[in-house]
């Protein structure tokens, strides 16, 4: 069971040595050779191995910009693939490096779980979706309907919120496993089921009519999703942040994982700093001057990450929507690597 | 003569020959390793809890829980505490349990007894469906009966509607309830009637005893049992009232509800546990030899007074003891429920330690939780088990 390895990884807590200490991470890390990042356990277009094992997906691609940034090599990572209980206690027990795993960043999770979000690579909402010959037409009908919904993350709280404040009654049939969740509504046990919206997008893809089913114009929430870390490795924490502010500093500036050897020749001051070209900007990290370059020659920019995972080049077609560039009226703003 | 009848008792000296002196320092040695290893696991747990600054504690508990519980047997919204949401699963998962052993063990002692019958055809049934069931793992058989209720039934706006007040679709099993003050008369008359029972029993026993009149103790108590909360409502003139479920919006309202996540868990784990107990049951009757039966019937006793009297006591030595484990697997099974969405307490717990983030606390709630069931279930059956034995004299 899901759980029992939960509950494994929770007794584990009590064994560890109590040595892990600041700055500790990066250095193992590098000594070790490899990054291990923790995983969802099949998520397309964020997380999913295909028949030979090879992972990809957009939090895949984070995990190979760190491995791209610490090593030169996006290759040397590893994947641990966790459910939604497991995924936090194995980051704070060590199991696992960071946790680049669709996961939203909220004030309990930075405050109370030992963690730290390190920044935003997708920004979602959580929505409905129903059949369409219920004839429903806003969230806001769906008194007394009963609603599918999986264990174990914040989509409980916000759909029990969300109906809360509306005075609206609903009915949660919390099913753990995604898969048989997904049957039952199909089966009509529930009237309606809800997740993050680009789960939704996905889910309803796989389904044999997707055309009979509508995502409900509502968001009962904000869920950035993003990478995080334990607290306790300032380093560590700050060269994952910097993996993605370097692709999204990329994408604005037009840097490609095509393009990216002509643009070492560019005069661009932000392009040169971004590949090292000039400044000593990873002498801070501790790292060489190659290493934004690394990222970007291997993985790509933060545009082409999400066009060829969830975008237009993938079976999702996920508008960029909120997760465009700021200068294309989205939120997504590179810190300037200066 | 020396009259002393036992010899001076040898002077204690500290000695490790002493086998008494030997045993006590091995006994203290050992209680001092283990309480040492726990005194290092629980330290060392919170040292390290500590220094990665994730909070401990209980109090979460307090907080508001802000999830909603699809079934509960108490009053519950997400306006309620961690703590009631908890008890409102440890309440589901006894109402399951409960309900799952009952069933488990009625089911279970007719199929053993069908599979002991002279008919061929029964025997026959009766085995094929223990050797099949007990070699399913049960949680295939949860999802199988979870996909068959929801696949087949028809939904709410086409339920079955067989009688009045009564729907059957994928939302459940839907029933017409009693609500109005009279409720609680009935349910005192039901206590009457009850300790009545109790009362009229332990008569019958003592008169039998005396003169060897028997007293026709079942049908006195089935007529109590249906008089005393019938007079009790009558007396009190209180009101009474069918609430009748009906379709509103997209669900029905009113009544009570048989829902299917907990239908297709009573469905798998009665019929996988009670494959058990018709095995146990068998044993249990064969134990008992067939001198018994003929020595009994020798006295004039009737059949059915010889299986009770003679032939039940002596079975029940050998079936309690391995019925007291099938309860306690029986209980234990039901934390599958999180595959299927039945709010069971391991399901509550799961979402709980979830939005806390304290697991250990979580998973210690629920360790606590089945050990104060299972030790329950354990004295009790200790209990009937010793009130049984076969006294030796």
């Amino acid at each position: 069971m899901k759980f029992m390895k939960a509950a494994v990884i929770g007794v584990s807590l009590f064994a560890l040595g109590g040595a892990a200490q600041a700055g500790e991470t990066f250095d193992a890390v590098k000594k070790k050779g490899f990054v291990q990042c923790g995983v969802n356990t099949g998520l397309p277009g964020f997380s999913i191995a295909d028949s030979k094992g090879v992972w990809s997906g957009i939090d895949i691609d984070i995990c190979r910009g760190i491995a791209a940034m610490v090593f030169g090599d996006a290759s040397k990572f590893k994947a641990t693939p966790l459910t939604t209980q497991q995924r936090f206690t194995a980051l704070q027990s060590g199991e696992i490096d960071v946790l680049t795993r669709n996961t939203t960043a909220t004030m309990t999770r930075d405050t109370t779980l030992g963690l730290m979000s390190t920044g935003v690579n997708y920004y979602d909402s959580q929505g409905i979706m129903v059949n369409k010959n219920l004839g429903v037409k806003s969230a806001t009908e769906l008194g007394g309907a009963a609603v599918c919904v999986q264990p174990g993350t914040t989509t409980e709280l916000n759909l029990a919120d969300w109906f809360r404040t509306r005075n609206l009654d609903f009915k949660p049939v919390v099913i753990n496993s995604p898969d048989e969740a997904m049957r039952s509504y199909v089966a009509g046990r529930c009237d309606a089921f809800t997740t993050d919206k680009s789960q939704l997008a996905t889910m309803r893809s796989t389904l044999a009519n997707p055309d009979d089913n509508v995502i409900l114009p509502e968001n009962f929430s904000k869920e950035p999703l993003g990478p995080m870390v334990r607290q306790g490795d300032d380093q560590w924490f700050t060269a994952v942040r910097w993996v993605l502010n370097t692709m999204l500093e990329a994408e604005e500036y037009g840097i490609t994982s095509k393009n990216v050897d002509e643009m070492l020749k560019s005069p661009n001051p932000n392009i040169q700093r971004i590949l090292g070209v000039t400044g000593e900007m990873g002498k801070g990290l501790g790292l060489d001057a190659k290493w934004g370059y690394n990222i970007i020659k291997q993985v790509g920019n933060y545009g082409e990450s999400f066009e060829r995972n969830i975008g237009q080049g993938s079976a999702m077609k996920l508008e960029r929507g909120l997760n465009a560039q700021w200068q294309d009226g989205g939120l997504m703003y590179g810190w300037p690597v200066r | 003569m020396a009259t002393n009848a036992s010899p001076p008792r040898p002077k204690r000296r500290l000695s490790w020959n002493d086998p008494g002196v030997r045993s006590f320092i091995y006994q203290v040695l050992i209680l001092g390793i283990v309480g040492f290893i726990v005194w290092y696991l629980v330290s060392n747990t919170l040292h390290n809890l500590a220094v990665r600054n994730i909070s401990t504690g209980f109090g979460f508990l307090d907080r508001e829980a802000g999830f909603a519980i699809g079934e509960s047997m108490i009053d519950y919204t997400p306006a309620d505490t961690y703590g009631r949401a908890i008890w409102v699963g440890i309440l589901n998962t006894l109402r399951v349990s409960v309900i799952g052993i009952i069933c488990a063990t009625v089911l279970g002692t007719l199929l053993g007894i069908a599979r002991l019958s002279k008919n061929w055809l029964v025997s026959k049934v009766a085995s094929a469906y223990i050797e099949v069931m007990r070699n399913i793992p049960l949680l295939l058989q949860l999802f199988f009966w979870y996909a068959v209720i929801t696949e087949v039934a028809p939904g709410p706006r086409q339920a079955l509607h067989p009688m009045a007040g009564v729907f059957i679709s994928n939302r459940g099993l839907k029933l017409p309830s009693l609500a109005g003050d009279g409720m609680d008369w009935v349910m005192g008359g039901l206590l009457v009637a009850i300790i009545a029972i109790v009362l009229a029993g332990h008569w019958a026993r003592k008169r039998q005893e005396a003169t060897g009149r028997i007293f026709p103790l079942g049908r006195v108590a089935v007529g109590l049992i249906i008089l005393c909360p019938v007079l009790a409502w009558l007396i009190s003139g209180a009101s009474l009232a069918l609430d009748m479920p009906e379709l509103k919006g997209f669900n029905f309202v009113g009544g009570i509800t048989l829902s299917p996540e907990f239908a297709a868990l009573l469905a798998g784990l009665v019929i996988y546990t009670s494959a058990f107990v018709a095995e146990v049951v068998r044993s249990g009757i064969m134990a008992v030899s067939q001198g018994q039966w003929e020595a009994a019937g020798s006295l004039g006793l009737k059949r059915s007074r010889v299986l009770r009297l003679v032939i039940l006591p002596q079975a029940l030595r050998v079936i309690v003891p391995p019925m007291t484990s099938q309860y306690l697997n029986l209980t234990k099974n039901s934390s599958l429920a999180v595959a299927i969405g039945y709010p069971d307490i391991v399901s509550v717990v799961n979402t709980t330690l979830n939005q806390t983030g304290q697991a250990i606390e979580g998973i210690l709630i629920i360790m606590a939780a089945y050990l104060t069931v299972s030790l329950s279930i354990s004295i009790f059956m200790n209990w009937y088990n010793k009130r049984i034995a076969l006294v030796e004299r």
